[in-house]
């Protein structure tokens, strides 16, 4: 009760925190631009010229890599119910194995990119739509870092017992985070499946 | 529980927490709206005088090409060896001039002084939604101005591939000097520019949506607030573009892959780059370069419409279709870019596609220019020196707009692609009418940003130098690019057919050099106001828009009490019925029922009822007319 007396009173911060949840969403719209600008660019290059293409299957470990961060995206899913029901061992323990799972689609990444070099496509490739596979995921990667960094800092707030209207802001915008990540790894998924 | 009610003292106590301000927390890592606009027109302002001595050094070689400057080599060094300007160095200089006017001060500059100091101000805000990512994006933007200055001081020279820096020239670094660390240097200072954009962007969208004050409905909001957002929005969706088409460029220069690169022989070497696209490279730039014109362009026509009305004592003409061109310029603004590639060897039929929605955007522009004429017709005119910028902005923006209805025809285009008409065009519209957009927010918001005014006549002086100095510079190029001037050419000695654009070359360059000198009127002006300009009273131009509530000494959380409430649209000059030639938005319909009209009320029925019994009693005449 004495919360929400007080809820009222800090409607001007409120409307602030609610702005920077906004902030987040049309941060990936960004993102999302310049994926889409790849996609284009991809589309616009291969069909440019007979012989471009990706001309190979992607390896399996892409789809492991799938799975592990829909998996990820489950637990972080559970971690922040866990933050508002205010059960926070539990908290710890989701996000801790999100962060995990996280790493692990980090590793499966390199290890694909293992198995396409070993079959011959690789990065500096004069059939730049075999270099596109790299931009691609890489680009991807660079953002599940930043991601992971969100997550670290979530994991933070929680160790630290930060007030549970920051936690819950915190676990909030990691969620829409990661979860943002996790359906823009599918789509490229699918995407370079659809032109392989 | 405990925990709950904690949580929320705190944040309280962060919100509105900055008393104890050093100086570096005030003027160096501010996070106030206000000193951050102060901080990007500041430095939007030096680099453009930066920008602007560029021009000048390649309109004296364009000028004079056969004679030497001897005070060029003492400063110029290597560059300049015997007085003249190598041709190397020239491209440069184009490139820079162009690069630093387009984004550091006609996107940057623009954008970030006003967007920064009038969306809190004009919607009710107490500050931007993120007050540190605010920051962040001005330091950004600093550093990036740094890094691109710093490019004239490395070895191999500053990036010279022109400010579209199109592969293959700009991709391999033994093609030309400026291809080297210059052009990575460019690349690095463009990557902090665009994160400082998206950052700022983000924060104007976001306040726009949710910190605007009780009663401030869209249909309530200036214009200015409505170009700013939609320059907003246009920026977050284009510039991440050039962010990928960057990436892949740097990919092509440092690693070795062919993206953009293919059969290329340079200095006798084969380069072992095969199947890539410059033409990808010119797809990717253009998504972001066209809607980058319109981003340069939005927020000059949101300040003077709202200049123009304000100074013309009248309500802005077609308030709606002032919003919904401003729309349609922007959703028009994504599918345009073909035109800047109706050469490349495009299919003809796309090259129509793009034809037609290129001449579709004509439209709005010129809803907009009529609806400036109408506001402008038969008012109340007070010639103060940012109206006179403001209706500047108008004349440049329709001269140069017509000549972009000739270059959007794909078969005119074949011819006039590439030449000084081109220069022209865009020089007009772009350039100059932006230019002039901002001077004009600068003399108008001035007394709002320092608390003083700035000196009238030096502006009327700074105003007729600058308008006069550019059509004579720009008007000229029309005839060049007609009779097939190439632009970016270093002289044009060497072809008979050129040698009568001489002594026209020459006559711009005189040109150049008057209205460069015009700007040290701006200059004195600008910055001897802020100590000895004459103490502005709260509300100098007689204005509607809550920023002109606020006390006139800045404060922390703009307004001292409650944050004003909104009641009606900015527009309500010289309203019949009213004793004052203005109505701010704060004051109700209850406080002027002799003004009230019957649509202000958007159909509420109990103040219309009100209204009415008001008229009975006070106005039984008109009553009597109407039923007689
Ligand atoms: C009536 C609307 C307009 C039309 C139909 C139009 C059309 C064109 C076309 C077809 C070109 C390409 C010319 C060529 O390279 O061969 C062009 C270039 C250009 N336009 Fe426009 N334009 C219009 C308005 C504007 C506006 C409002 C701006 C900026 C505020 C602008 C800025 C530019 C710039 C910067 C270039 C040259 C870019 C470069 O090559 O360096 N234009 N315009
Ligand atoms: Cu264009």
């Amino acid at each position: 009760m004495l919360a929400m007396v007080q809820n009222t009173e800090n409607k001007e911060d409120l409307s602030t925190l609610k702005a920077r949840k906004f902030s987040l969403w049309l941060g990936m719209i960004g993102m999302f631009m310049m994926f889409a600008a790849l996609s284009s660019g991809f589309i616009v290059y291969t069909e440019g010229a007979a012989g471009r293409g990706i001309k190979t299957i992607l390896p399996t470990a892409f789809l492991y890599s799938t799975l592990l961060l829909m998996v990820s995206s489950l637990t972080m899913h559970l971690a922040y119910r866990a933050s508002r029901q205010l059960r926070f061992s539990l908290q710890k323990v989701w996000l801790l194995l999100t962060i995990a799972l996280g790493v692990g689609f980090f590793f499966m990444q390199f290890h694909a990119w293992g198995i396409l070099i070993s079959r011959g496509v690789v990065f500096i490739n004069n059939n730049a739509s075999q270099s596109f596979i790299y931009i691609f995921t890489g680009m991807h990667l660079l953002h599940i870092f930043a991601g992971l960094l969100v997550l670290i800092r979530a994991l933070v707030g929680v160790l630290r017992h930060i007030p549970q209207s920051r936690n819950i802001f915190r676990m909030e915008t990691a969620a829409i985070f990661w979860h943002f990540l996790d359906i823009l790894w599918i789509y490229i998924y699918v995407f370079l499946l659809l032109n392989q | 529980m405990s925990q709950i009610t904690l949580s929320h003292s705190e944040e309280h106590h962060e919100a509105h927490g900055h008393h104890h301000e050093t100086f570096l927390s005030k003027y160096v890592f501010s996070q106030d709206h206000k000193m951050i606009a102060k901080q990007f027109l500041i430095t939007g302002i030096i680099m453009g005088v930066f920008a602007m001595f560029l021009s000048v050094l390649f309109r004296l070689q364009l000028g004079w090409p056969d004679k030497d400057f001897p005070i060029l080599e003492t400063f110029l060094g290597k560059w300049a060896e015997g007085g003249r300007i190598k041709p190397e160095f020239f491209l440069s200089l184009v490139t820079i001039h162009g690069t630093i006017m387009v984004f550091f001060v006609l996107t940057a500059g623009l954008s970030g002084t006003f967007s920064n100091l009038l969306i809190p101000y004009q919607l009710g805000a107490r500050d931007m939604a993120s007050p540190f990512m605010n920051m962040l994006s001005y330091w950004f933007f600093l550093t990036a101005c740094v890094i691109m200055i710093g490019s004239f001081f490395v070895e191999s020279g500053p990036a010279a591939a022109g400010w579209t820096i199109y592969p293959p020239l700009s991709a391999v670094p033994t093609a030309i000097s400026g291809s080297g660390l210059g052009m990575t240097l460019w690349l690095t200072s463009m990557t902090l520019f665009i994160a400082s954009q998206v950052l700022g962007g983000i924060n104007y969208i976001s306040t726009v949506l949710n910190m605007r004050t009780k009663g401030m409905d869209f249909w309530k909001m200036p214009l200015t607030i409505w170009a700013f957002f939609l320059t907003a929005i246009t920026g977050l969706l284009s510039f991440p573009v050039l962010v990928s088409a960057v990436v892949l460029l740097i990919f092509d220069r440092s690693f070795g892959t062919s993206f953009y690169l293919s059969d290329l022989v340079v200095q006798g070497q084969i380069l072992p780059n095969e199947g890539g696209s410059p033409i990808l490279f010119e797809h990717l730039f253009w998504f972001l370069g066209h809607p980058e014109v319109y981003i340069v362009l939005m927020p000059a026509l949101g300040l003077t419409s709202e200049v123009i009305s304000t100074n013309s004592r009248k309500p802005i003409f077609g308030y709606h279709a002032m919003v919904y061109s401003l729309i349609g310029i922007t959703v028009l603004s994504f599918i345009v870019w073909g035109h800047h590639m109706f050469v490349t060897g495009m299919n003809p039929f796309l090259g129509g596609v793009f034809m037609i929605t290129t001449l579709i955007i004509a439209v709005p522009s010129a809803v907009k220019s009529f609806n400036y004429l109408a506001t402008l017709w038969r008012g109340n005119i007070r010639f103060t020196p940012a109206m006179m910028f403001a209706i500047g902005m108008v004349s440049f923006f329709i001269s140069g707009g017509l000549t972009g209805i000739y270059l959007g025809n794909s078969s005119l285009d074949i011819n006039l692609h590439d030449t000084y008409f081109v220069v022209a065009h865009f020089h007009l519209v772009m350039g100059s009418a932006s230019i002039f957009g901002m001077l004009c927010g600068v003399y108008h918001w001035y007394p709002k940003m320092f608390g003083r005014l700035m000196d009238e006549r030096l502006g009327y002086l700074h105003f007729w130098v600058t308008f006069i100095g550019a059509y004579l510079v720009f008007f000229p190029m029309h005839f060049m690019g007609i009779d097939g001037v190439p632009r970016r050419y270093y002289a044009f000695t060497e072809f008979p057919f050129m040698a009568k654009w001489l002594t026209v070359n020459t006559f711009i360059t005189w040109a150049a050099i008057f209205a460069a000198l015009g700007q040290v009127a701006f200059l004195v002006n600008f910055f001897g106001s802020i100590r000895w300009g004459k103490k502005a009273p709260q509300n100098p131009w007689g204005s509607n828009t809550l920023e002109w509530t606020t006390p006139v000494k800045h404060i922390h959380g703009n307004w001292p009490g409650e944050i004003p409430t909104v009641h009606r649209w900015p527009y309500d000059y010289s309203k019949p019925g009213h004793e004052e030639d203005f109505i701010p938005q704060t004051v109700p319909f209850s406080a002027t029922m002799s003004s009230n009209l019957p649509h202000d009320f958007e159909g509420n029925p109990e103040a219309e009822r009100l209204q009415k019994e008001w008229e009975v009693q006070n106005k039984p005449e008109e009553q009597k007319d109407l039923k007689g």
